[in-house]
């Protein structure tokens, strides 16, 4: 299988000699293409640095990461800004959907910023919105959709210009639990049917347990990595649950 | 511990503040320079005449500082309102933290205190040294002497400076504390959570306004222009201003709804890019300022217009003044015959008996006699001296126009026909006309002509010639020469004022039809402290016995001059004055609003960088979205000012006007470096505020 992510000891400080905090302690992995990898850990484990890295917002100190075998630790400017825009689809927290466009132009903008033709880009917004079931609101603003929409209004504007890997950073965070179901779902069929490539930052189990696989992080180290293998969603569920009990307990014991 | 807060704060936000303080520091300058003129000018070494003019000139331009103080006031109040709307999650959390309403109101005294202490002194250093070059520009006007010229601080205009600017600056405290006491905590710290709702306007409906807007506006174009003839009451104008504004209003207001529609239409456009981000974030921006827009445009429409019209007027006044004053002096008198019938039923026992005797007897006397008669010595003062006359027959206006007498009174009900017609000899004409370097003409026996150069009025004279009117002078008829009137003037103006003379043949006037005198005469002098000399013996003699023993009067060049360079200098330095406020003032409005939203921004621009916006194409979008919102009302307001110069056009143009292009082009090199220097300086900030 092709590897689409290679994180090779990575590391991150913050601060300075005096006082140094190592946010990414010597982390190393692959993510192959297809898969869907949920990184989960308690805040301030350094799971956002980690995502902020590999999606090029933020510089690792030491380590190498590797996008479909091409390094882009050394890229710069607006070699940067290219990656981004065409490597790599961005799913946030707080949807960073802009409040001034619809959703229609708000998907269409990642395109439109790739000089993909008016025609082409119709045709792609309206296949993605179907997918996702957000046809229905295409013609709405931010403020007039619920959270679950907008959050698939962003999935939509992450998938539709095909990118190497998704980035998603909490992406249930400010939901529901209903909304985040059907979310989620989304991303299994994105990840089924459209070979997409997910990585996910979560610190909530029910929303790792959607993923094939889940790396668990703390105090910037890999903790443990659990496959879901043949297992039920509802079997990965208790088994994330006690890995997190033990990283809990750990973190107990340590006080 | 207050006062400390106060410095950080504003040495923290000073980038958001900067076009704030650099309007007030330009607003204190500018008041000070225009306040300053006069006691700038008496440095100058100006006859008194001169200096009459720069006084009342001074006495207008402070009426206009009374109005130019409240747009100020307006724009304090205006852009300190701005700026605690962005720092209202500062005070939530002040207010958190347990700090009273009454401190925070403290605070921002002393941060307007502090404000205002530092713009009057920096601006009044800046008019300081602006005011130098104004009487530059004064002592040129005047043609002053400029050698006892010396480095002048006016501490009046200072004063009136700080008078005027404190009061402005207590109002902002006291809008600030009322402010501060209404504001409830939850929506101070929500304050920069708030989802904005992005009202759209239907479509459909705004097509139709605009559509409406364009129209109402085209009709009060056309008004001013095509449909000229019709403004004859002076109170007319209200009508197109008012629609004009209307149209404004309903133009902006529908501007982002058609844009909208227009351009998602046009998809392979919209979907570029960037585009359909700044085209939304314009939008959004207009619907929330469709007020505040209109009235920048107006604003901007008004500066074009006077400072135009008002440069434009300076220059023509002074273009063919050489021509319009061949000669240094004319002196006129009311004759015998025209005084004699009016004093004879005079009664002899009024106070005035003995004056009006003293006139009569004077009016039997030629010019050069009562000149002499009281102590003017006009062979040694004088040369070329010409005389001429004026007749009246008691032929009035209305007779001369003929059979188109009642059609011509009723197109111009506020021209009168009733004054009496004046008359000169061919020969008399002929020898002036000489002297001026005017074109000298011929008549057959029973024919006239009219010479006339005042537009209006020569155009109505046309009519009634080209129609052929005959008149009657002494029994006798005479048809005119010419289908229209002839250029020329007799007396002395700075203007085509002209309002015509008819010329007839020497034997078509009696001695008895005489009516005034007239001598035109150049001064016996070199250099122009002679001539000055000259000029102000006349000037005390003329006050001494005009209306008291003669009614000899007379019209110099100099005086002429100098009331027409005046009369320039006010409408110029009026216009100046206004223009840059308004200016100012609109551009700052502009250049606020823009950065009050930057927060906003920096969140909508940081989304686009994060899906992979080149830093380039972020800047352009920056550019663009920053641009559009500085040219629409720019934009409205030029082509408001292309019809409202056209209509001053013709109001000039009555009036003997020249065009004025070159005016034009110096308003906009104004317009360009003030409007241009805001709309740069406010990308400039807005570009460091959304920098990650």
């Amino acid at each position: 299988m092709e590897t689409i992510l290679r994180i090779d000891n990575i590391e991150k400080y913050y601060g300075n000699k005096s006082s140094l905090t190592k946010a990414i302690d010597n982390i190393s992995f692959e993510v192959e293409k297809g898969e869907f990898v949920s990184i989960m850990g308690a805040s301030g484990s350094g799971k956002t640095t980690l995502l902020n890295c590999i999606s090029t917002l933020d510089k690792v100190t030491s380590g190498r990461i590797f996008v479909g075998g091409y390094d882009i630790t050394g890229l710069k400017g607006n070699k940067l800004n290219k990656f981004r825009r065409e490597e790599l689809g961005f799913i946030f927290q707080d949807f960073n959907l802009l409040d001034t466009l619809t959703a229609y132009e708000n998907i269409a903008l990642a395109l439109s910023i790739q000089n993909v033709k008016a025609g082409e880009i119709d045709r792609r917004v309206k296949k993605v919105a179907n997918e996702l079931g957000i046809y229905e609101v295409l013609n709405k603003y931010p403020y007039q959709m619920s959270g679950g929409q907008k959050q698939r209004v962003a999935s939509a504007r992450a998938i539709i210009t095909n990118p190497k890997l998704i980035l998603a950073d909490e992406p249930t965070g400010a939901l529901d639990s209903k909304s985040s179901r059907m979310l989620l779902e989304s991303f299994n069929y994105l990840n089924a049917e459209l070979e997409a490539t997910i990585l996910m930052v979560t610190h909530d189990a029910f929303t790792a347990s959607y993923a094939d696989r889940v790396i668990f992080i703390k105090d910037g180290k890999i903790f443990n990595e659990i496959n879901k293998g043949d297992n039920t969603r509802k079997e990965f569920f208790d088994k994330i649950i006690d890995v997190v009990t033990l990283l809990g307990g750990d973190l107990n014991n340590a006080l | 511990m207050l006062f400390k807060i106060s410095v950080k704060n504003i040495r923290k936000s000073f980038k958001d503040y900067a076009v704030y303080f650099f309007t007030l520091i330009l607003g204190v300058a500018v008041f000070y320079v225009f306040n300053a003129i006069d006691s700038q000018t008496v440095m100058l070494d100006v006859r008194k005449n001169v200096y009459d003019i720069i006084k009342l000139m001074n006495e207008m331009l402070s009426g206009v500082s009374v109005f130019v103080s409240c747009v100020l006031g307006f724009l304090i109040i205006y852009a300190s309102r701005f700026l605690i709307k962005r720092r209202n999650k500062e005070f939530g959390i002040y207010l958190t933290l347990g700090m009273s309403k009454r401190k925070i109101s403290a605070i921002l005294f002393f941060e307007t205190l502090l404000i205002g202490i530092v713009s009057l002194v920096v601006g009044l250093l800046l008019g300081t040294v602006l005011s130098q070059f104004m009487s530059i520009l004064v002592a040129n006007l005047f043609d002053a002497d400029m050698t006892k010229f010396k480095f002048t601080f006016s501490s009046k205009a200072c004063v009136k400076t700080l008078l005027y600017f404190t009061i402005m600056y207590l109002l902002v405290m006291v809008f600030n504390v009322v402010n501060i006491s209404r504001c409830k905590l939850i929506d101070l710290l929500n304050a920069g959570k708030k989802t904005e709702k992005v009202k759209m306007k239907n479509p459909v409906i705004c097509t139709i306004v605009f559509v409406i807007g364009v129209g109402i506006l085209s009709y009060a174009y056309w008004m001013v222009t095509a449909g000229f003839s019709n403004m004859d009451m002076a109170d007319k104008i209200i009508i197109p201003i008012a629609m004009g504004c209307v149209a404004t209003f309903l133009i902006f207001w529908s501007l982002s709804g058609l844009l909208i529609k227009i351009f998602t239409s046009i998809k392979s456009v919209y979907y570029k890019g960037v585009n359909s981000f700044v085209l939304r974030q314009f939008c959004s921006k207009i619907n929330t300022t469709v007020f505040s827009t209109t009235i920048i445009c107006l604003m901007l429409f008004i500066t074009i217009s006077v400072l135009s019209a008002a440069l434009s007027m300076k220059n023509s006044m002074s273009s063919d003044f050489k021509k319009m004053c061949p000669v240094d002096i004319q002196f006129t008198k009311i004759s015998y015959e025209a005084l004699k019938e009016a004093y004879a039923t005079a009664d002899k026992d009024s106070d005035d008996y003995e004056k009006t005797t003293k006139i009569l007897e004077d009016s039997k006397l030629s010019i050069s006699d009562t000149l002499k008669n009281n102590g003017f010595d006009v062979d040694e003062y004088l040369k070329n001296m010409t005389e001429y006359s004026v007749y009246q027959t008691g032929l009035e206006e209305m007779d001369t126009l003929g059979i188109l007498a009642d059609e011509i009174c009723e197109k111009y009900p506020m021209v009168s026909f009733l004054s009496s017609v004046n008359f000169m000899k061919l020969s008399d004409y002929n020898k002036i006309a000489t002297l001026y370097g005017n074109e000298t003409y011929s008549l057959g026996d029973n024919e006239y002509l009219i010479v006339a150069n005042f537009k209006t009025v020569a155009d109505i004279r046309n009519m009634a010639l080209k129609a052929g009117t005959k008149i009657d002078i002494n029994g006798k008829t005479y048809s005119p020469k010419y289908q229209e009137c002839k250029d020329g003037f007799i007396e002395l103006a700075s203007q085509h004022i002209n309002d015509g003379i008819f010329i007839v043949p020497d034997d078509a006037l009696t001695d008895s039809q005489l009516y005034k005198c007239g001598m035109t005469a150049d001064y016996k002098a070199d250099s122009k402290e002679e001539k000055y000399d000259i000029e102000n013996k006349l000037d005390d003699i003329s006050k001494n016995i005009f209306n008291q023993t003669s009614y000899l009067s007379y019209n110099s060049k100099i005086d002429l001059a100098e009331a027409s360079v005046g009369l320039g200098a006010l409408v110029t330095f009026i216009a100046l004055y206004l223009g840059i406020i308004f200016l100012i003032s609109s551009a700052a409005i502009l250049a606020l609003k823009e950065l009050s939203d930057s927060a906003d921004n920096r969140e909508r621009y940081g989304m686009i960088r994060k899906i992979g916006v080149d830093e380039k194409m972020i800047n352009m979008a920056l550019f663009k979205q920053i641009g559009i919102f500085f040219a629409f009302p720019l934009l409205l307001a030029i082509i408001h000012s292309v019809f409202g110069i056209k209509f001053i056009n013709l109001i000039l143009q009555t009036m003997g006007m020249s065009s004025m292009l070159a005016s034009v082009g110096i308003t906009f090199v104004f317009l360009v470096v003030i409007y241009g220097g805001y709309f740069i300086i406010t990308y400039l900030c807005s570009k460091s505020i959304i920098r990650p």
